[in-house]
């Protein structure tokens, strides 16, 4: 029980500040790996997963636990840390879990053609993240970027949606980086 | 010294979450505009609310915060709106361009190139480019969902047909990844280029009409324009009389009811910056 | 010498040193308290609270203190105040139709269940004005009877019986909440009312106004005014049921307008509503104008293009806080964008004398 009433942010105003500039920073800057602190969530989320839930959901923010992620521990540190609904992948505005776990990424809200925002943010939480692999290009990425991507296909898929379509979370332990819906992603 | 009777920043936690999820969506989707929930701040809307709810939600203890109108950090609204985050957040602040790590701004992007680490906030009183062709919302929805920019192109070249060139001076329309016709705010056009590539974030906010828009860095940002008349980023033909710069942008200044003038950087730190290293221009204390 | 603008920071110091003096007037005359102005302004605290969409009287009435009488700034001081506070809880809809009335009128029949009931109103008063009030001490009393106990049904539900008014469909879809998301297009009555209660009156006013003189003419009576207090309650999950956390006063009107009907619909009158905080009266009947005025689309008739039909027009010019900031912010410098346009005016009109030199030569 105590489990799930700690590990959420102590101070919360300066520790989500900071949290979220690393968030900005790594969806500005796609591939790039920031790592943040001041969360200590129940297994099996990450630090860097539990910081983004912590920085970005709450009541508002409809949010999808997928695979191992939907576990009892989790769904009451949630609760009581964020407060976010627990919904469908249909309807989620967030969604969480393993890449594996969240296929088919398709059945996620893209936005409509009139309002691309109302899209889903997928926290994929990884086994390893790097600056290695995939060769990233577009907005924010000067020349190129590498990010140890779980697939590039789906990626590539997202992208021709634009300016529709999903934006990516990755996180792994202290982790994170991001992989917005205006990325072109190539294979190695 | 903060304020203790309010939040870090101002805002409560809740707001800024909303305000931080519509940033994030708007830097995936450059150039489109995203509706945010916008609140009532202590400023009047239309006198930066959106730029401060954004740079509320950027903020962190440990920035550097400059804040600028006309180019100038000495303006009695950047003045209010400075002390308003130093009261609020305690924050550092400071006029130098290069040690600022975000930089509210209304009207001007610096002179002095922007790095990575560094986010400009514009603030934005018009956020639809479309909005003085159309004033409905629900029909500039559709135009930018369309990718329907004809009627802007027509207003363009009616300008050239009529005056031989675009007669839009300032908030001169930007497509951003060859998508999105977006407003860059009433930036002078000579300031458009600057949008381009920057290594920097460029973060807009629109309080009144709540909006928000973003350019991650390394976006290409091309100022609209014809074949036969390519845009032109222009400015008063002559140097700074304080610092002697060729290059900046001018503010004119009437010196006497005779009608001199004399012209001066819009960009206040540049211009000291400049006259600190020995620069000098027509009209400064040694020349004259 | 020209030395750049600088002092900007001891300007506004001075300004604000300046405005408190002001703000307090002549010493001589004994300083305002916050009690007389909730209770011998307490018309401009109702239009505060209703405009801020803060109910607090005495807040309200320190707002007015504090911005000197000028009531948009105080609603604007309130807004700002309003963003600062948490929301804890949204409270279960008020029943208006449960309301200790001070002030029950209806122009639509000349009695009715639970009375006419004229309650402090201007509306016969000789609008002379009273010398005596410039003289001090007076206590005015009025003569009391009790309560009369009995219930107040809405006029509009004693049409509703016969068929003769359209049937409001009931709703538990929770409305969407203009202050916590931004506006969106086609807005459904729910927001457009949410949006016209804290709307400014005299924008309001003008706008029912241009619909009694043909802009979108809805032929409107008052079928019933009225003004009182209501319970608040709110749901506590933890005891299952709604309790009481206090009273507000509410203004309530329900103009019953004419209805030729239409193809679907047999000729009925057909409903428009204002619900404002405190005692607006005023603000209440030109808020149930414009209401009736842009339901035009689902009662199928024409849009003759008057302002008062038009919901994107309304909604986007309603709210006085937003308009006045626009408005007062080309007092802001704007230097570089008319030194932008002075030197696109001069090249162009170099250009044009230009390219005019060969014909007067000619």
């Amino acid at each position: 029980m105590t489990a799930i009433l700690t590990g959420g942010f102590a101070d919360p105003a300066p520790q989500s500040a900071h949290a979220f500039r690393a968030l900005l920073e790594a969806m500005a800057r796609p591939g790039r790996i920031h790592t943040v602190l001041g969360a200590e969530p129940p297994a099996p989320l990450s630090v860097a997963a539990g910081v983004t839930l912590l920085t970005l959901t709450d009541a508002t923010t409809p949010l999808h636990l997928a695979g191992a992620y939907d576990c009892a521990d989790l769904r009451s540190w949630i609760a009581f840390h964020c407060g976010a609904p627990l919904v469908s992948a249909q309807e989620a505005q967030f969604a969480l879990g393993a890449w594996e776990d969240l296929h088919p990424v398709t059945q996620f809200k893209i936005g409509d053609p009139a309002y691309p925002d109302r899209s889903a943010t997928l926290i994929v939480e990884m086994p390893e993240l790097t600056a290695t692999g995939a060769r990233l290009t577009g907005p924010g990425i000067a020349a190129e970027a590498r990010l140890s991507l779980p697939e590039t296909a789906a990626f590539q898929a997202n992208r021709k949606l634009f300016p529709l379509g999903f934006d990516v979370i990755l996180t792994c332990d202290k982790r994170l980086a991001a992989l917005p819906r205006s990325t072109k992603v190539e294979a190695n | 010294m903060t304020d203790q009777a309010y939040n870090f920043a101002y805002l409560d936690e809740q707001t800024k979450r909303m305000l931080r999820r519509a940033l994030l969506k708007a830097l995936a989707v450059p150039g489109y505009q995203v509706p945010f929930a916008s609140r009532e701040m202590p400023m009047p809307y239309g006198w930066g609310t959106g730029g401060v709810q954004v740079t509320a939600a950027c903020l962190t203890p440990v920035d550097r915060l400059k804040v600028i109108d006309q180019g100038a950090d000495d303006t009695t609204n950047a003045v209010s709106i400075r002390r308003f985050f130093q009261r609020t957040s305690g924050v550092a602040v400071t006029e130098a361009t290069a040690e600022a790590t975000i930089i509210q701004t209304r009207h001007r992007i610096p002179e002095q190139p922007l790095s990575e680490g560094q986010i400009l906030v514009y603030q934005v009183p018009i956020p639809e480019p479309l909005r003085f062709l159309e004033p409905r919302e629900t029909e500039t929805r559709k135009m930018h969902e369309l990718e329907e920019y004809g009627l802007m192109h027509v207003k363009l070249y009616e300008d050239i047909a009529r005056h031989g060139e675009v007669s839009t001076a300032y908030a001169y329309p930007v497509k951003v990844e060859g998508r999105y016709v977006m407003d860059p705010s009433p930036i002078p056009k000579f300031d458009n280029p600057k949008l381009n590539d920057s290594p920097a974030i460029q973060l807009f906010g629109a309080g009144r009409e709540c909006r928000i828009y973003a350019l991650p860095p390394f976006t290409k940002v091309v100022s609209l324009d014809f074949d036969d008349h390519p845009f032109q980023a222009s400015k008063a033909e002559h140097n700074c009389d304080l610092c002697g710069c060729g290059t900046s942008y001018l503010d004119e200044v009437i010196t006497d009811d005779q009608g001199s003038r004399m012209f001066v950087c819009s960009d206040t730190d540049f211009c000291a910056t400049r006259q600190a290293e020995g620069h000098r221009g027509r009209l400064s204390p040694e020349a004259a | 010498m020209y030395v750049a603008v600088k002092g900007g920071e001891r300007a506004i110091d001075a300004a604000h040193a300046w405005l408190a003096e002001e703000r307090r007037g002549d010493l001589a005359i004994a300083e305002l308290s916050i009690a007389q102005i909730r209770e011998q302004l307490a018309l401009a605290v109702n239009r505060v609270m209703a405009e801020g969409s803060l109910y607090d009287p005495d807040l309200a009435a320190l707002a007015i203190k504090q911005a000197r009488g000028d009531l948009i700034e105080a609603v604007f001081l309130i807004r700002a105040y309003r963003t600062t506070l948490p929301r804890f809880t949204a409270s279960t809809p008020v029943d208006t139709a449960s309301m200790t009335v001070d002030r029950r009128v209806s122009a639509t029949f000349k009695d009715l269940p639970g009375g006419q009931i004229l309650g402090p109103t201007f509306d016969y008063t000789h609008r002379l004005l009273d010398f005596a009030l410039m003289a001090e001490g007076e206590a005015p009393a009025a003569p009391r009877s009790p309560a009369i106990g009995e219930a107040v049904p809405h006029v509009t539900e004693l049409l509703d019986q016969d068929g003769l008014i359209e049937a409001e469909p009931f709703s538990d879809l929770t409305p969407r909440d203009l202050t916590r998301e931004p506006l969106e297009l086609p807005a459904d009555r729910a927001l457009r009312l949410q949006a016209l209660a804290r709307a400014d009156e005299g924008f309001t006013l003008a706008l029912a106004y241009s619909t009694q003189r043909g802009y979108g003419r809805t032929h409107a009576f008052v079928g019933e005014l009225r003004i009182g207090r209501v319970a608040v309650e709110v749901e506590l999950p933890e005891l299952g049921f709604a309790v009481e956390i206090g009273e507000i006063e509410l203004t309530e009107c329900e103009s019953v307008n004419q209805f030729k009907g239409s193809k679907i619909e047999p000729p009925q009158f057909t409903r428009g509503y204002g619900l404002v905080l405190g005692q607006s009266e005023r603000k209440s009947i030109s808020m149930s104008l414009v209401d009736r005025a842009l339901r035009w689309k689902e009662l199928g008739e024409d849009n003759i293009g008057a302002p008062a039909q038009d919901e994107e027009f309304v909604l986007s010019h309603c709210d006085n806080i937003q308009a006045t900031g626009f408005l007062e912010h080309i007092k802001l410098p704007h230097y570089v964008d008319f030194q932008a346009e002075l030197e696109l005016v001069r090249r162009l009109r170099a250009e044009a004398i230009a390219a005019q030199k060969p014909e007067d030569a000619a």
